[in-house]
């Protein structure tokens, strides 16, 4: 099982040069360190000299690949490209525009972040499985049809929508919780309970649509028909059957967002002010804070990366078909 | 003078290639016996009706023109303005040039905000204004109610005149022609759809039948100039996410060892970075390419649609790893059928065996990719625009609109009309497209027809 995890570990590094390369050539190639200078001070200020401070208070007047001017290694290490994309593997990430560290803002604001999240994943998780279990066992009935008509018609709102419609309903109109902000500690619920109620209403369509067709594709098989044909009543087949073996494929299938949950979501976050990565990143774009987005994707693909391991380190788990080599 | 924007050549150049691909579907059985099933579908036809209308109003949006300005003096030169029309705002130009100065609800008559305004006898009192334009010919208010009512009826009794034509005229072409389809729920469709633009029609010429927003603009001309934008997303993004996906998957499928090891690996990178993250990413930079090269762009217009394009290609270029990523697979069933395997004893080309045996047998996988992508791509469109990495922000999109909107949510009485239309508009587009989407999955996925569970899609 270690050298199993260990080998997967290792398939990792790869794409995560690669993904750092990506990313420097997006941020440093497509436009020059002079072409970002000038957008950040904006047409006004745009001398010679203001853009070489720019670029020497953030460590961009450094040649980007080969630095032909320093002495042995530092040729390599004297680099934008050592500077600001290989420290990233050491969990540098240098400081915002404003001068904070990136990665203390990244430490203190992943809570908040995960206390939407989470919540949202796990009551998602059970809504959804609630909802398509429910089509599933009444399939072929008008119950079943008005539902997927739900889930489509549910599908078919932008996210914008949700959040909007109920912000609107619950904290304007019925005055139930405060429409937006935060605080620490249990006070933190009055200001989660309606992001969560939205972020799982705007995924319910398309998540129980989906467990709908694998319960369904479940009931199909050989195994359910042998169950029924032993007489065991419709409910038992459901719950004890199709319900089991159908949450290996949905268990493992959502493995793989639960260490993104870190990174909480774009929209709800700044909609509400939940001062949390997802705000935190939409502030860097709206600000083009080069560095933060950077970073922010760099963190991205490394969470989703660990996902993809954990989901192959589940499936070994779950079903004892898979072995570890 | 014609004027054509990039976007419109390349959006008329995808509906050449789609009608080419229609023409090829037809007389290939493999091709058509799906699409004779999708259109079997009640929901699915009634979907493509109203997807046929929004088709209409795109299309009509994408012909650019220059107007020609009014001489200066006889016998001078044609000169052009500088603005960019299409043929759409030609038509809408009661819409678009008729301003207000501020909000105002749906047919109202009167601004949505208290003026100081000069009474007959001469003093001054704080009231709303009359609108320029809505509800303008009406000597007294109190008419409003009747005068709607006639010209909602009069509009609503042209629409249903034009249903009628269109049925009369569809049962003598279209079903002699294809008699399977389900020509009643399409029939029912535009049952509704002509009547209720009749309605909208009607009641546009004397009223803003949305309400306006914080400028004056007409909602309904923004609505329908958004139209263009969510389809131009929706789909020029297949120009760049098709020949990626398709080409990497092919290639990978077939030469299999290096060119699989270096196609799998490039796709596995691009899909462990979070779509959003990288598409913000890119769109940044294509700002600051924008906004540091401003002689490339002499018009506002060209500007913005050089960014339209710009997210489309970058939406395609995120986007293309999922298509890669099921071609492949198919492509490496196929690359070990016996028929390929003969092909190569018979000595044919590695090219003719691509584009014989290998490319139209993934073509079900491309056409459903394509279709289901649509939706996401227009429900993507109005985040990525609220974020601020979306389109030109002087470009009128659904995702603008939201924005826009979303800020006068806090005013007593509440701005509802925009987002509103903005709600109704969306939903209607990317229902129909769900709806078309789920009758082309199950139509041409060979597992939904032969399965035993036989609408396990649906």
């Amino acid at each position: 099982m270690l050298a199993y995890i260990v080998r997967r570990a290792l398939y990792a590094i790869p794409i995560l040069i690669g993904i750092n390369l990506v990313t420097f050539a997006l941020f440093f190639l497509v436009n020059t360190p002079d072409d970002m200078a000038r957008m950040q001070l904006g047409v006004k200020r745009e001398t010679p000299e203001a853009i070489e401070k720019w670029k020497a208070q953030r460590g961009y007047d450094r040649p980007l690949l080969w630095n032909a001017a320093a002495p042995g290694v530092k040729k390599l290490t004297e680099t934008i490209f050592f500077a600001k994309s290989v420290r990233l593997f050491a969990l540098d990430f240098g400081r915002a525009e404003d001068n904070r560290d990136i990665a203390r803002e990244i430490s203190t604001r992943m809570w908040p972040s995960l206390a939407l999240a989470l919540p949202v994943f796990l009551v998602g998780l059970a809504v959804n499985v609630t909802f398509a279990l429910g089509m599933a066992f009444f399939r072929g009935s008008a119950l079943d049809l008005w539902g997927v008509i739900v889930c489509v018609t549910l599908m078919s709102i932008s996210t914008l929508f949700y959040i909007i419609g109920g912000q609107y309903l619950i904290a304007k109109l019925w005055r139930l919780v405060p429409i937006s902000g935060y605080a620490g500690g249990l006070d933190a619920v009055r200001f989660l309970i309606l992001p969560v109620i939205i972020g799982v209403v705007g995924g319910l369509g398309a998540g129980a649509r989906l467990y709908r067709t694998l319960f369904l594709e479940e009931m199909g098989k050989d195994y359910v028909r042998t169950a029924r044909a032993k007489g065991l009543a419709e409910r038992v087949v459901m719950f004890r059957h199709v319900l089991k073996n159908a949450m290996i494929p949905i268990l493992t299938g959502v493995v793989v967002v639960i260490p993104s949950l870190f990174l909480g979501s774009l929209i709800t976050e700044s909609f509400f002010g939940i001062p949390g990565l997802g705000s935190y990143t939409i502030d860097a774009i709206q600000a083009q804070d080069f560095a933060v987005v950077r970073v922010m994707v760099f963190i991205g693909s490394v969470l989703y990366i660990l996902g993809l391991m954990l989901t192959d380190i589940s499936y070994t788990l779950v079903d004892p078909r898979v072995r570890f080599d | 003078m014609p004027f054509l924007l990039p976007s419109d050549y390349l959006v008329w150049l995808l509906v050449f290639s789609v009608g080419a691909f229609a023409f090829y579907s037809g007389r290939r059985p493999h091709l058509a016996a799906p699409w004779a099933r999708v259109f079997r579908g009640r929901a699915a036809m009634a979907a493509s009706v109203v997807l046929c209308a929004y088709l209409l109003v795109g299309l009509l949006d994408s012909l650019h023109y220059r107007p020609k300005l009014p001489p200066a003096e006889p016998g001078a030169p044609a000169v052009y303005s500088v603005e960019v029309h299409s043929l759409l705002d030609r038509l809408l130009t009661p819409l678009r040039t008729h301003l207000e100065k501020t909000y105002s609800a749906p047919l109202a008559t009167r601004l949505y905000q208290k003026e100081q305004l000069e009474s007959a006898d001469g003093g001054l009192r704080r009231d709303f204004p009359r609108l320029r334009y809505g509800g303008a010919h009406l000597e007294n208010e109190s008419e409003r109610g009747r005068d709607i009512a006639l010209r909602a009826l009069a509009g609503g009794a042209v629409g249903l005149i034009a249903w009628i034509v269109c049925v009369a005229l569809g049962r003598r072409t279209l079903v002699r022609r294809w008699p399977g389809a389900a020509w009643s729920s399409a029939a029912a469709a535009l049952a509704v759809v002509l009547p209720l633009s009749g309605v909208a029609a009607g009641l546009a010429t004397g009223y803003h039948v949305l309400g306006t927003d914080r400028v004056g603009t007409d909602v309904l001309y923004q609505a329908l100039k958004s139209i263009r934008t969510s389809l131009v997303i929706g789909t020029l993004t297949t120009l760049v996410l098709l020949p990626l996906g398709v080409g990497a998957g092919i290639a990978a499928g077939y030469f299999k060892r290096r060119v699989d090891d270096a196609v799998q690996y490039v796709y596995t990178t691009l899909s462990s970075i979070p779509a959003v993250l990288l598409i913000a990413a890119s769109v940044l930079m294509v700002q600051v390419y924008v906004d540091t090269h401003p002689a490339l762009f002499p018009t506002s217009a060209q500007r913005a649609d050089f960014r339209l394009l710009s997210l489309c290609a970058i939406l395609g270029a995120v986007g293309w790893t999922s298509l890669a990523r099921l071609v492949r697979g198919e492509s490496l069933k196929l690359a070990e059928l016996d028929y390929v395997q003969a092909a190569h004893a018979f000595g044919v080309t590695h090219t003719r065996v691509l584009a014989r045996h290998i490319l139209p047998n993934v073509a079900h996988i491309i056409v459903i990719t394509l279709v289901l992508e649509f939706s996401s791509l227009v429900l993507a469109e109005a985040v990525l625009s609220y974020i601020g990495v979306g389109v030109d922000p002087s470009t009128i999109s659904f995702g603008t609109m939201i924005n826009a909107a979303r800020l006068e949510m806090a005013r007593d009485p509440m701005v509802w009309w925009s987002l509103a239309a903005a709600f109704v508009f969306m939903l209607a587009l990317v229902l129909a497209a769900n709806l078309f989407a789920d009758a082309v999955r199950d139509g041409f996925d060979p597992r939904v027809r032969i399965g035993p569970a036989g609408g396990a899609g649906t």
